[in-house]
């Protein structure tokens, strides 16, 4: 395994990694919601069996509440439907559809509204390879927004990632910048199996480089954004954006941080964390879901029972407080992790 | 809804697969009280009209979800019988290699879709199949069976207002034998038919004798008649009873004793059997071979399930996700 095998390992990284570089960007800069819509206007062009709907997805709707499916309904007709607000039930129809062949991707408007529809995505979903033997299967991709930063309060902020993790049979793609949502998207809709992909409210709005259209970027595989010796820093979605700027400022101390971007949560990347964690003895895992029973532990606990006798200080976790996301500004500030705590943690692993 | 009769051979079809059911379900208690096999099985014995007299007039690219009450549903949609036994056994032989046993039956080469264990979960998953019928100009139905428990869930108003909504080509069968698990039917739901519930849903809802074979043929007819000529969903409501309890094991103490005798009494197995023969659309002698060739099937279906190997360890593995987990 070479120290840094999956950096730049697809033509749709690479143009992530020009972004956040310096080498001369190909392609003017563009945000979250364009590359996301891209994907999708891709997605059903190159595959008739790609039919998309959610609650105000449509046109007539206004193509989704931030318009990632703007257009859809237009040039595809039948294929792209509103629903009635109804997550039980279109998640129900999405898994029946998917079960005889087509790819239904689903849009759960926020994250937390997926606890209405629990039941189809996890007893069924999840399970219906394994429990019919094989016989039928369920390619879907459930589109879903949520983030914290937003005054939304306690019942439309939540990350609800490690419950989707701990039910075998699901993947969970997190992306954090146009390119990479570009492409894993298309992966995700291409994949066999059942895909929930979060996109956090904060990415939307964030310049990134623009996705080669057609580019797809393989799920499971996650992105070095930052190569480095001295410890490695592990985050996903919105903690990609925390992260690099108090590595940065580390580097100035000459403290040198290796980034990777998971990108995938389930599966893991396991052999790119270790190989790089093998290097530096060190780690520390970034993300917005609350610290308990979260996917840092998960990963955490991988780390030390693979490397327990290389490691040079225990991991760290940086994550959220274990409190519903609350509503006033600085009770919301509170609860999310600061840049401050992000720094502390990398020093701490170095002292 | 206009009643008529169909000829001698659906009829004697019909009988045929309520023997089907009625005979394997019979074996499969015996052998479960026999300790040959042991599961959490939910009889469906009382209910056998039902699927026999919908699926007589199905194809094989229909579709169908059913429930952990099913195995009636899928004997009668095809589900070969040695498939059936082998999974019921979990065997590697069986329909899904013994990863899902009763209420997980599955066999798509005969339109058998998905078999849920949750109540009220075929519904929206129906709404899926009868959509992708629909997006490609099929002919071919979806049938969603559930109970009358199942009729007050979120899942169950959920599926017919999208199924009304998208006019979707699915035909929601309510078996409703009178109890929600323990709970008596007045006790846990509001109305005293569930078939009125298709009004709020703007489409036909069909109360039926459940045990009449031809009133459930005659419903199921108009229902799929309905659905393919793209014009909607139906909900029928077929009445009947659970010989059995909820599941084997359960004594049935919540029935009242009257009720209980006076299901048993009026037994559609026999009843039917009896009519087919009074009214000459059988002999005796051709239903005896009937009840002879299904017995021959269902000694092979045991034989079968009994003599296949258990799946090996290493199937956890598998089918967790496209690509074996390492």
């Amino acid at each position: 395994m070479s120290e840094v095998k999956n950096f730049g390992d697809t033509e749709a990284s690479k143009a992530a990694d020009v972004n956040l570089g310096d080498a001369p960007k190909k392609a003017a800069p563009v945000n979250m919601i364009q590359s996301l819509n891209w994907a999708l206007h891709d997605a059903m062009e190159a595959d008739a069996n790609v039919i998309v709907f959610g609650e105000e997805i449509a046109d007539p709707e206004g193509g989704g509440i931030v318009k990632i499916s703007s257009g859809l309904s237009t040039k595809y007709g039948n294929r792209v439907r509103s629903t009635p607000i109804s997550e039980m039930g279109f998640m129900g129809a999405a898994v029946g559809a998917a079960v005889v062949g087509f790819k239904p991707v689903v849009e759960i408007m926020l994250m937390n509204f997926v606890a209405v529809c629990m039941d189809q995505i996890t007893n069924h979903a999840a399970k219906l390879r394994f429990m019919s033997g094989g016989q039928t299967h369920v390619p879907m991709v459930i589109r879903t927004m949520t983030g914290s930063g937003f005054q939304n309060g306690g019942q439309h902020s939540d990350f609800l990632e490690a419950w989707f993790c701990h039910t075998p049979g699901i993947k969970v793609v997190m992306p954090s910048n146009p390119a990479d949502g570009y492409g894993l998207l298309r992966s995700a809709i291409d994949d066999e199996d059942p895909v929930l992909f979060i996109e956090h409210l904060n990415n939307y709005w964030t310049p990134g480089a623009a996705p080669e259209r057609g580019k797809k970027i393989p799920l499971g595989k996650a992105r070095i954004h930052r190569p480095g010796k001295d410890v490695t820093v592990i985050g996903y979605s919105r903690s990609m954006l925390d992260i690099p700027p108090v590595v940065e400022k580390l580097a100035k101390e000459g403290i040198d941080c290796e980034v990777i971007d998971l990108r995938t949560v389930q599966p893991m990347d396991m052999d790119t964390i270790l190989t790089s964690v093998k290097k530096t003895g060190r780690a520390v895992i970034v993300h917005e879901a609350c610290r308990s029973f979260g996917v840092g532990a998960e990963l955490s606990s991988r780390i030390h029972e693979a490397l327990f006798r290389e490691l040079k200080a225990p991991v760290e976790r940086v994550a959220s407080e274990d409190c519903p996301v609350p509503y006033a500004p600085p009770l919301e500030a509170a609860y999310l992790y600061t840049h401050a705590e992000l720094e502390a943690s990398i020093r701490k692993t170095l002292a | 809804m206009s009643m008529t009769q169909p000829d001698s051979k659906t009829l004697v079809d019909i009988y045929q697969k309520m023997t089907l059911i009625k005979h394997s379900d019979d074996r499969v208690i015996g052998a479960m009280k026999a300790g040959r096999m042991v599961m959490p099985y939910y009889s469906a014995r009382g209910q056998e009209c039902i699927p026999s007299a919908i699926s007589v007039q199905l194809t094989d690219e229909d579709y169908l979800v059913t429930i952990y009450r099913g195995v009636h549903d899928m004997l009668a949609k095809g589900l070969p019988p040695k498939l059936l036994w082998a999974e019921l056994a979990g065997k590697v032989t069986g329909s899904c290699k013994g990863k899902g046993g009763p209420m997980h039956l599955t066999y798509p080469s005969k339109g058998c879709m998905v078999t849920t264990g949750v109540v009220g979960a075929s519904m929206p998953i129906a709404c899926g199949l009868g959509l992708a019928a629909q997006l490609r100009g099929e002919s071919r139905v979806t049938v969603a069976n559930f109970g009358d428990g199942a009729s007050n869930i979120g899942a169950f108003h959920e599926s017919l207002n999208l199924a009304a909504v998208w006019k979707l080509p699915v035909i929601f069968v309510c078996q409703n034998n009178r109890y929600a698990e323990h709970t008596a039917y007045s006790k846990g739901t509001s109305v005293e038919r569930i078939a009125d519930r298709a009004a709020s849903y703007n489409m036909p809802g069909l109360h039926v004798d459940g045990n009449d074979p031809i009133a459930v043929y005659n419903a199921a007819k108009q229902a799929i008649a309905r659905a393919r000529a793209g014009e909607g969903p139906t909900l029928i409501e077929a009445v009947t009873f659970r010989f059995n309890g909820h599941l084997i094991g359960d004594a049935g103490e919540y029935i009242p004793k009257p009720e209980y005798e006076r299901a048993v009494k009026d037994d559609p197995y026999p009843r039917y059997r009896n009519w087919l023969v009074e009214n000459k659309h059988a002999t005796a002698a051709d239903l005896d071979a009937i009840d002879a060739s299904i017995k021959q099937l269902i000694d092979e279906a045991e034989a079968f399930a009994m003599s296949s190997a258990a799946p090996d360890a290493s199937e956890v593995k598998r089918d967790v996700y496209a690509t074996e987990i390492a």
